[in-house]
């Protein structure tokens, strides 16, 4: 490829700046300024949300010092527990929230429902129950834990699938069915912890609040590379994804191979989901509300994935940095905080709806 | 009582200089002995449509008579059960479909415009087929998306949200996302239903003029007999799944044939201005006489 003596050229067709980078070969790449800023914004406030969370702790470390021995140069005492303790666990804690966020995304855009999101639908629950399994019926390790719980959310989501299935996915069914599934498993779910004993069912519902509690580089290496793998395929589906948002007449008229791009990125999306529900526990509310936030932010019609891929890594790291400030460390899980924000910001995004009279 | 219309002169009101209906010569989208049903509920059978090239084609029938299915069978949304939809010699499905996007557009009846988005990027989105993953934006993208917004009237409300056009307004919107996509065949399945009046013949109008300036080829579904007769130039009348007559307006529209097709006894007379044979429907007394007549008869 010939040198990228590249320019910007202005589209003069909307007043939202989107512009093209343009090469002199002829490849071109829309640019959205404002979803750009918002993502360098929102990585930002994730690596400094991240310094301050590897900072805090029984034995803090001033934000300085954290950045000098993630650079190499720190003490050994130091070093220990920031690559050793807290590094994999804010890791796990960004890549979780990106997973999320990002599954999250895919499944609002493609059930065309701002509720459509892997928590509404049955995902987390079906992991839970996945969870549960192994630990009231088998008293399982920590790793049968995840995987039970892994399992658990694939069957749940190709469950979902299968059943929504009637010559193509629609946004109306698939929210009915995952909420006729998630209801089922809640049941089940139910069922089994009153089946537990005390240790099993104080186990069960520690994880089932989602928390980044004792997570380590196990956790951190299935995640970094499920994502390095999901989030270049699913970016490549993105231009379809976005076509499929004017009804599948449109898209399929447009040249969109619409069945195989929404399989394509449902598979992804509950993989993605899966993974990181069974490295922390079903985090409440991230996948909900992260995509809402970030399209809040980038005010731009699309799927806004990497926005909100962004969007749910920083909420995740800043929550449970909220969380060890305000009741100490490892006092409260993650999950927790992000119910109750979640929780707020759907009241509130309700409310807006209704003045607004969209409801 | 005579039977009610009289035959249509075969005069030349409107004719854009092509010779329709060539059947000597291949055109580029037809259907071949289609079968087509959802389901298991059979819409038509066995039915051969050809479009014209260069015609502004024109679908009608009554309520339920498959013009809409034939329609969706044509741009390749509903496989046929039996038989082939053909586009420019090959069968539509085995063709790639963004290169069926780059030849033939729709228009559907069905489309959602996405929260919040403006007309600019709506159009914009009609140049999909033209692009790639990294070719997402070029100069000939943004130079047809103002081109096709100009040519529709629209370009000054690129900015404006879709959501806050009138029907009329929004309709043309659509038209332009269409025309972005640059195809030489067109398809519109009643792009007029929800327009007052007004806007029905400035959508048909604008239709008309699309079909003229670049000879492309038009098929539309719609509703109004009267419509389809001013503007198309080719006619296909279906009832219950099968091709009732088809051609020039002139020749074939008569009050025979709108009564088998419709059911409706009429009058077809000459539109004063452009022409082109004009369905007056019987009055209610003469209908009921009729009825009485044949209930004597019987």
């Amino acid at each position: 490829m010939r040198t990228p003596t590249t320019r910007t050229a202005k589209t003069p067709t909307a007043s939202r700046a989107v512009r093209a980078l343009r090469t002199p070969g002829g490849l071109s790449v829309r640019l959205d300024l404002r979803a750009l800023t918002v993502v360098v914004l929102l990585l930002a406030a994730a690596l400094a949300a991240s310094v301050l969370l590897i900072g805090t702790g029984d034995y803090p470390i001033p934000a300085g010092d954290v950045l000098r021995t993630l650079l190499g140069n720190g003490d050994r005492g130091q070093e220990f527990i920031v690559n050793e303790l807290r590094l994999p666990r804010v890791l796990v804690g960004l890549l979780v929230g990106a997973s999320l966020g990002l599954g999250g995304a895919l499944f609002q855009s493609i059930s065309r429902n701002p509720l459509g999101s892997p928590d509404v639908l049955g995902l987390s629950q079906g992991s839970t129950a996945g969870a549960l399994v192994v630990i009231v019926l088998m008293s399982g390790s920590a790793t049968a834990v995840t995987l039970g719980a892994l399992v658990g959310g694939l069957v749940t989501g190709f469950a979902i699938y299968l059943l929504a299935w009637k010559q193509g996915v629609h946004g109306y069914r698939l929210v009915l069915v995952g909420i006729g599934v998630s209801a089922i498993v809640t049941a089940v779910n139910g069922y089994l912890l009153t089946k537990a004993d005390l240790v099993d069912a104080a186990r069960a519902v520690v994880w089932m609040t989602g928390s980044l509690n004792g997570r380590g580089w196990e956790q951190v290496w299935p995640l970094l590379g499920l994502c390095a793998v999901l989030v270049p395929l699913i970016l490549v589906n993105a231009r379809g994804l976005r076509m499929t948002e004017m009804g599948d007449d449109v898209s399929y008229a447009l040249g969109v191979r619409v069945e195989r791009v929404r399989l394509v990125l449902m598979v992804s999306a509950v993989l993605l989901t899966a993974a990181a529900t069974a490295a922390a526990g079903p985090v409440g509310f991230v996948a909900l509300t992260a995509p809402q936030l970030a399209r809040r932010l980038t005010r731009s019609p699309g799927p806004n994935l990497v926005p909100s891929l962004c969007m749910g890594a920083t909420l995740l790291v800043t929550a449970d940095w909220a969380s060890q400030r305000a009741f100490g460390a490892d006092q409260l899980p993650v999950g927790v905080v992000t119910g109750v924000l979640g929780g707020i910001y759907l009241l509130w995004l309700l409310v807006t709806e209704r003045r607004a009279g969209r409801i | 009582m005579k039977a009610t219309g009289k035959t249509h002169a075969i005069s030349e009101p409107r004719t854009t200089g092509e010779t329709n209906n060539r059947r000597s010569t291949v055109n580029r989208l037809s259907a071949e002995n289609v079968t087509l049903a959802y389901d298991q509920r059979v819409i038509a059978e066995q039915l051969s449509v050809e479009i014209p090239d260069n015609s502004f084609t024109v679908i009608v029938g009554p309520n339920a008579c498959g013009k809409s299915t034939l329609l969706r069978a044509l741009s390749r949304m509903l496989r046929p059960s039996e038989g082939r939809v053909l586009l420019d010699g090959q069968v539509i499905q085995s063709t790639p479909a963004k290169k069926v996007a780059r030849t033939l557009g729709l228009l559907p009846q069905s489309s959602i415009a996405p929260d919040g988005i403006t007309v600019g990027d709506l159009v914009g989105r009609g140049r999909y087929p033209h692009q790639g993953l990294l070719r997402q934006w070029s100069a000939e993208d943004e130079r047809v998306v103002q081109e096709s917004m100009a040519r529709t009237g629209v370009a000054d409300l690129a900015d404006r949200h879709v959501d806050e056009l009138s029907g009329g307004q929004r309709q043309r919107v659509w038209i332009a996302m269409a025309l972005a996509q640059q195809t030489p065949l067109l398809l519109l399945d009643e792009p007029t239903t929800y327009l007052d009046i007004q806007h029905q013949i400035d959508v048909l109008d604008l239709c008309a003029e699309l079909h003229e300036e670049q000879g492309r080829t038009l098929v539309a579904v719609l509703h109004d007999l009267n419509h389809a007769a001013r503007y198309a130039t080719h006619l296909i009348a279906l009832r219950g799944g099968r091709v009732v007559a088809e051609g020039a307006p002139n020749d074939i529209v008569t009050a025979e044939l709108v009564e088998e097709v419709f059911g409706l006894r009429c009058q077809v007379i000459d539109d004063p201005e452009t022409g082109t044979p004009l369905v007056v429907p019987a009055a209610r007394r003469a209908r009921t006489e009729v009825r009485a007549a044949a209930t004597e008869a019987s």
